[in-house]
């Protein structure tokens, strides 16, 4: 079925069809109509959950972790301040190796308040445990949600995943999407199978105080499950492609073969970047774009071509994008910062970004690079 | 009451704990863990119960344990008995067991949010009147006066009464308890058990080297809390409050103890003036001003 809506409804949607027994979660724009529309799914009987209205964010995961642990799947949604809010959380959940789900609808931190796209809130959970997808339409939110349960849920993986995108430039724009039959969605992702829960005929206990070498051992094996994901990621993306029509993997090359300069970039950025690809090849530029959908895992290995240009809507201060510092070393790259706060990005800007990395310069677009 | 000798026999305190000894919180929860019985599962925040569980990968804690972040116990809880009720597994039982820094202060807000919304678990807070895990720091719910290594010289203000503000959110369940009162705390755990939706227990939990003495003066000391009325035992069921135990012997039959009686005790009110002994006095007295009130009213009624 065909349908016509926004990123934020979709992601609902996909979240009702994944099957969630609990779901915790607290507004916050824009992310707002992600939780009003599971509420009324739970609340009209379309989803069979149990809704946690907490007070916070920190309570939404730690609510999602309760429940997680107790061997039921979960679903929560969140933006900005409330990720932020609930970063203990999110590092609890990924040690706790709990393959929860959650939305994060990219939005800028304050002060001041900036309710417009940005992603160092969620890329500032990087090292969290927690593997990231960055979606760049509806339709990608909608395959990527109910992916990422699979990939989360893959014994080999066990870690949480996230799903972002761009607040308002994705979240509140309509688009139209394709939605499987439930019962497809059923037969593409079984039941949840936990591998550990707090079972009253099988007491144990979960993190109690450990031991340097013991917590080391730990991290390892999260460090192993964070590399398994990438192959499962891409087993994942397959499986989806020979099932519903769209294949996925880490990152999306286009025309990269004989390109000259290949524009990396994610989310919203990325799906403007394939307009400004053809654009600069009508001027004649052998320009290329490899999009970047996984974030962590981080696809190093895939990203190497002779010159890059990094755009990155997120940035470590005094050191540049946060994408082009994963980067450095493969290549000539070239870092352009843009679109912070929601700062308009459109394929003019990136035919310009285009042409000053021509030129060997890069930096804060629009400000020290015109 | 069950008598003490009819306790049940079955131990989920396990043997090797990391306690200190003379420590209350194995004495509380071995307690309330026979009253509730095989189908819990503890969520403990961080705390000296964190600890007293012993080291990955071994445990001293008989049913199933989530450790959680500090603030966070009352929201996990309500995942777990979300999950619970999805799962069809109603008869088990979520306990929080936390401290009273993770109760009174840092997790004020999970746990106000987790009652307003009317999650079905027990809530129970050990009270050592400080953080203890982390070398005795003041709480919201250390007593006036107290030394705590960030009060030197005393805590200035007085611990805030969180029993009424529980009461506040109209939880079906709220009690206060004593480690010197097992069978008293027994009773209350049990009665808990049974009802469906937030329950409040709070024990009051002696710490030896918190509240400087004797490690075998536990008990000792959680009795003379109570008989000095310093530490109240009420139950209220449905908002309805009733003195239970010796506190209610207090009301009627028997005097309150001097509380120099059980202040001298302790080496955290070693620096007390009479100034500050009579301004504990005074709370106190308030205190028994309104349980009396609450009293007569009843009789009134009655
Ligand atoms: C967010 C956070 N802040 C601070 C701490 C450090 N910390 C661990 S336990 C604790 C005090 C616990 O006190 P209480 O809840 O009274 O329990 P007790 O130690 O007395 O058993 C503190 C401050 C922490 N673990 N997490
Ligand atoms: S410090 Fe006090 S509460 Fe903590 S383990 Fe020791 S005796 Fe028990």
């Amino acid at each position: 079925m065909k349908i016509i809506d926004t990123a934020n409804h979709i992601a609902a949607l996909a979240a009702k069809m994944a099957k969630p027994s609990v779901v915790a979660a607290y507004p916050i724009t824009p992310q707002t109509t992600i939780v009003e529309r599971l509420a009324k799914y739970v609340e009209n009987g379309e989803l069979n959950a149990e809704y946690i209205r907490v007070e916070s964010e920190h309570s939404a995961m730690a609510a999602c972790i309760g429940a997680a642990a107790t061997g039921v799947r979960t679903f929560t949604a969140t933006s900005s301040h409330g990720l932020l809010l609930m970063h203990e959380m999110v590092h609890w959940a990924a040690l706790s190796r709990l393959p929860i789900v959650m939305v994060n609808v990219n939005r800028a931190i304050g002060p001041g308040w900036n309710i417009w796209s940005d992603s160092n809130d969620s890329m500032g959970q990087r090292d969290t445990g927690w593997i990231q997808i960055y979606a760049s339409s509806n339709q990608e939110v909608y395959d990527s949600i109910i992916q990422a349960y699979k990939i989360a849920e893959n014994e080999d993986v066990m870690l949480p995943t996230m799903i972002c995108y761009d607040g308002f430039i994705l979240s509140h724009t309509s688009m139209p999407v394709y939605i499987p039959e439930q019962s497809k969605v059923d037969k593409f992702l079984p039941e949840f199978k936990s591998l550990w829960s707090l079972d009253v005929d099988k007491p144990i206990t979960h993190g109690n105080i450990i031991s340097p070498a013991d917590y080391m051992d730990v991290r390892y094996s999260m460090n192993q499950a964070m590399k398994n994901a990438k192959k499962v990621i891409i087993d994942v993306g397959e499986e989806w492609g020979r099932k519903f029509g769209r294949s996925y993997n880490l990152i999306e090359e286009y025309k990269c073969d004989d390109a000259d300069y290949v524009i990396v970039s994610t989310a919203a950025i990325a799906s403007e970047s394939k307009f400004a690809i053809d654009k600069l090849r009508e001027k004649g530029k052998k320009a290329g774009l490899a999009k970047l959908r996984v974030f962590r895992p981080f696809p190093k290995e895939m990203l190497r071509y002779d010159k890059m240009i990094v755009i990155d809507r997120a940035v470590s201060l005094g050191l540049g994008g946060i994408v082009y510092n994963e980067l450095k070393g493969n290549g000539d790259v070239y870092g352009f910062i843009a679109g912070l706060g929601g700062k308009d990005v459109n394929y003019r800007d990136i035919m310009r970004i285009y042409e000053l990395a021509e030129k060997g310069k890069d930096g804060w677009y629009g400000i020290e690079v015109k | 009451m069950v008598a003490i000798k009819k306790f049940p026999e079955e131990e989920y305190i396990l043997k090797g704990t990391a306690a200190c000894p003379g420590c209350p919180i194995t004495i509380a929860l071995r307690t309330a863990l026979k009253a509730l019985g095989k189908k819990t599962i503890l969520i403990v925040p961080a705390s000296c119960s964190a600890v007293v569980q012993s080291l990955v990968p071994k445990t001293s804690f008989g049913v199933p344990t989530l450790n959680i972040a500090f603030a966070a116990s009352a929201s996990a809880a309500s995942g777990v008995a979300a999950a619970l009720k999805m799962l069809g597994k109603e008869d088990v039982t979520p306990v929080v067991w936390a401290g009273d820094g993770g109760t009174y202060d840092i997790g004020i807000q999970a746990l106000s949010g987790a009652f307003e919304r009317g999650e079905n678990f027990i809530y129970v807070c050990y009270n050592n009147q400080m953080y203890s895990n982390t070398g005795i720091q003041r709480s919201g719910a250390t007593p006036y006066g107290a030394w705590t290594t960030t009060t030197w010289t005393g805590k200035k203000e007085i611990q805030k009464e969180l029993g009424e503000i529980v009461m506040a959110h109209h939880i079906p369940y709220i009690a206060t308890a004593s480690i010197a009162y097992i069978d008293d705390l027994y009773d209350k755990m049990k009665k808990a058990k049974e009802i469906n939706g937030p329950r409040y227990i709070e024990i009051l939990a002696p710490c030896p080297p918190g509240w400087r003495f004797d490690m075998s003066k536990t008990v000792e000391i959680a009795r003379l809390a109570v008989q000095t009325g310093a530490w109240v035992l009420y139950e209220a069921i449905n908002g309805e409050v009733k003195l239970t135990s010796y506190s209610k012997m207090l009301l009627k039959r028997k005097e309150r103890r001097p509380i120099e009686d059980y202040l001298k005790l302790q080496g955290r009110f070693r620096n007390l003036t009479e100034e500050d002994i009579n301004k504990i006095k005074k709370n106190i007295d308030e205190k028994w001003k309104r349980y009396m009130e609450i009293y007569k009213e009843k009789e009134e009624k009655q």
